[in-house]
C-alpha cells in the first residue's frame, strides 16, 4: 500500500504536459474579401508600374489607360457593335449545339443503337479543333454569319454530347428499377428519373461548353469578321493599340465571369438537393 | 393472390447462381428467405419482382389482386432507392404520378401513406436531410400508397444501425400485422426471419437451392410474448446449424474470388 502510495505521489509530482495539437492544416476556407484585396493590389502596383514608366505603356498600357478605352468604346457605341455581334454568334451557336448535344447525349444514353453508332463517331470527330473546319464551313456556307456560328455549334455540340450521356448513364440503376417497379412508363421515367438525375452533369457541361463557344467565337472572328471582339482584338493588335486590344481582352473576361455566375446560379436553384 | 416460383434457375454469365427453387407465397403469407451470403437471396427476389429474367423457370401469379391494389407486386430497397431531387411527399407520390388518380386523391393516398409511417411532419423535407431509419420508412410509405398485395423486401434493415432495425422491425410486425397483406422477406438476418415470416425459405449456398422450409409455430402476436422468446431462439439455432458450415464455406470462396 505503502509502495503504491509513494509511487502515485512520485507520478503526481511529474510535469503535467499538454497533448500537442496536430489536427491543423488541409480544410483552406478561402476569406470573403482576399481575392478582391489580392486583385486590387495587383492592379494598383501595375498602374503605379505604369504611372513611373517602369513600363512602356506601349506594351502593357496602365490599368486607367484600358478603363478610359473601354469607356470611350462605349460613349461612341463601338462596343456594343462588337460585343452584340459576338453575342449572337455565341447565343446562337450555343443554342443549337446544346439543344443537338442533349438530343443526341439522352439518345446515346438510353438507345443501344445510337450508343453504338454515336460513340464511334463522337470519339472521332471529339478531338478536332473546331476551328480548323471553318474553311470547309465557309466553302459550304457563305462568308456570312453561318460559318461562325456553325463552328461554334459544333464545338458545343460535341462537349454537350459527352457530358449528356456520361451524365445519364451515371444516374443510378437502382432509381430506374425502382420506377420500373411501380411500372412507371418509359416516357415518365425518362422525365422524373433520368432527366433530375443527368441535371448535374449537363450543368457542368455547360461551364465547359461555355468557354468553348467563348473561344471559337473569338477565334472564328478573327479568322474573317467585321464586328465582333475577336476581329476587333485582331484589329487593335494590327495598329499597335494595345489599350484597346486590352478593352477587349478585359470584355471577354468580364463575359466569361458572367456566364460562370448565371450557370452557378442554375445550379444552385435547380441543384439545392444536393 | 398468390405468388409462385416456379423452378427457377439463374445464371450470371458462368456463375450459376439459382438452381431449381420453387415455392408459394399465399395472400397474406409472410415468407422469410434466408441463406449464406452470395446464395442469390437477392436475385430471387429481383426475378420475383419481375425486375430481372430468369435463365430458366419463372415467377407466377394465381388469383386476383386486391381491387384497389395500383401495384400487386411492390419493391421495398435496401439501400431504400429515394429520389434524392424530390421531398418525401413527391417520393411517395412518384409512382402515382402514371395513374388516372386525381391530383386530390393521390394527395389523399399520400396522407395515409405518411400518416401510418409517421412521416407526415417531414413531407417538405429531402432525403439528405432524414436519418437512414426514417429514409427507409419513406421506401415504406411510397410502397404502401399503391396498396400492394405482397411486399417484396430486400434486405429492408441491413444498411441501419441496430437500434434503428429494432424500431423498424416493430412497424414491419404492426404493418403486416391484420394478414392483408402479404410479404416476402428477404433478410441475412435469422432473427429478422424468426420475427416477422409464417414460413422461412432456407436456401443453400450458391448456387442456391431450396434447403428446408421452417414453418415458424406460432403467431406473429403471440412472438413478442416473454414466454416465446426461447422457442424463438431455439428455432433460429436450428436455421443457423442448416446454414452454418455453407456460411463457412461461402466466406472462404467469397475471400479466394
Amino acid at each position: 500500500m505503502l509502495d503504491r502510495a509513494a509511487t502515485e505521489a512520485a507520478a503526481k509530482n511529474e510535469a503535467i504536459r499538454p497533448v500537442r495539437f496536430r489536427g491543423a492544416g488541409f480544410v483552406p476556407a478561402s476569406s470573403r474579401f482576399g481575392g478582391w484585396i489580392a486583385l486590387a493590389l495587383v492592379i494598383a502596383i501595375w498602374q503605379a508600374a505604369g504611372s513611373i514608366g517602369l513600363v512602356n505603356p506601349l506594351f502593357l498600357p496602365p490599368p486607367s489607360a484600358i478603363a478610359r478605352a473601354i469607356y470611350q468604346l462605349a460613349i461612341s457605341g463601338a462596343l456594343w457593335q462588337h460585343v452584340s455581334a459576338s453575342l449572337l454568334r455565341i447565343g446562337v451557336g450555343w443554342l443549337l449545339g446544346t439543344a443537338a448535344g442533349i438530343a443526341v447525349g439522352f439518345a446515346i444514353g438510353l438507345s443501344r443503337l445510337a450508343r453504338s453508332v454515336g460513340i464511334t463517331f463522337i470519339s472521332a470527330l471529339f478531338p478536332i479543333p473546331k476551328i480548323a473546319l471553318l474553311p470547309l464551313l465557309i466553302l459550304w456556307l457563305g462568308i456570312g454569319e453561318e460559318p461562325k456560328i456553325a463552328t461554334i455549334a459544333l464545338g458545343v455540340f460535341f462537349s454537350t454530347a459527352i457530358s449528356v450521356y456520361s451524365g445519364v448513364d451515371a444516374v443510378p440503376r437502382n432509381l430506374i428499377r425502382m420506377a420500373q417497379s411501380f411500372n412507371v412508363p418509359f416516357a415518365t421515367i425518362v422525365r422524373k428519373v433520368i432527366w433530375p438525375g443527368a441535371l448535374p452533369a449537363i450543368l457542368a457541361g455547360f461551364r465547359i461548353t461555355a468557354s468553348v463557344a467563348l473561344l471559337l467565337v473569338v477565334s472564328a472572328e478573327m479568322i474573317g469578321a467585321q464586328y465582333g471582339i475577336g476581329a476587333f482584338v485582331l484589329q487593335a493588335g494590327n495598329l499597335m493599340q494595345t489599350d484597346q486590344l486590352l478593352a477587349g481582352v478585359v470584355i471577354l473576361s468580364v463575359f466569361g465571369l458572367a456566364v460562370g455566375k448565371v450557370i452557378g446560379w442554375l445550379e444552385t436553384r435547380l441543384l439545392h438537393w444536393r | 393472390m398468390d405468388l409462385i416460383g416456379s423452378h427457377i434457375t439463374h445464371r450470371f454469365g458462368d456463375l450459376a447462381v439459382l438452381d431449381d427453387v420453387s415455392f408459394t407465397v399465399s395472400a397474406g403469407e409472410v415468407v422469410a428467405i434466408v441463406g449464406p451470403s452470395g446464395c442469390g437471396k437477392s436475385t430471387l427476389l429481383s426475378i420475383l419482382g419481375g425486375l430481372l429474367q430468369p435463365t430458366s423457370g419463372a415467377p407466377e401469379l394465381r388469383g386476383s389482386p386486391p381491387a384497389d391494389s395500383l401495384n400487386p407486386l411492390t419493391f421495398v430497397f435496401q439501400d431504400f432507392a429515394l429520389l434524392p431531387w424530390a421531398t418525401v411527399e413527391e417520393n411517395v407520390e412518384f409512382p402515382l404520378l402514371h395513374t388516372q388518380l386525381s391530383a386530390a386523391q393521390r394527395r389523399a393516398l399520400v396522407d395515409d401513406a405518411l400518416r401510418r409511417t409517421g412521416l407526415t411532419d417531414f413531407r417538405k423535407t429531402y432525403p439528405k436531410q432524414l436519418s437512414g431509419g426514417m429514409r427507409q420508412r419513406v421506401g415504406i410509405s411510397r410502397a404502401l400508397v399503391v396498396k400492394p398485395a405482397i411486399l417484396l423486401m430486400d434486405e429492408p434493415l441491413s444498411a441501419l444501425d441496430s437500434q434503428t432495425r429494432e424500431l423498424l422491425m416493430e412497424d414491419f410486425v404492426r404493418l403486416l400485422a391484420d394478414g392483408g397483406m402479404g410479404a416476402v422477406y428477404v433478410t441475412h438476418n435469422l432473427e429478422e426471419a424468426a420475427r416477422l415470416a409464417d414460413r422461412i425459405v432456407v436456401l443453400s449456398r450458391r448456387p442456391g437451392r431450396i434447403r428446408e422450409v421452417v414453418t415458424v409455430p406460432m403467431t406473429r402476436a403471440a412472438r413478442s410474448e416473454a414466454a416465446s422468446r426461447e422457442k424463438l431462439l431455439a428455432l433460429q439455432n436450428q436455421i443457423w446449424s442448416l446454414i452454418r458450415n455453407e456460411a463457412i464455406d461461402a466466406e472462404r470462396e467469397v475471400q479466394h474470388a
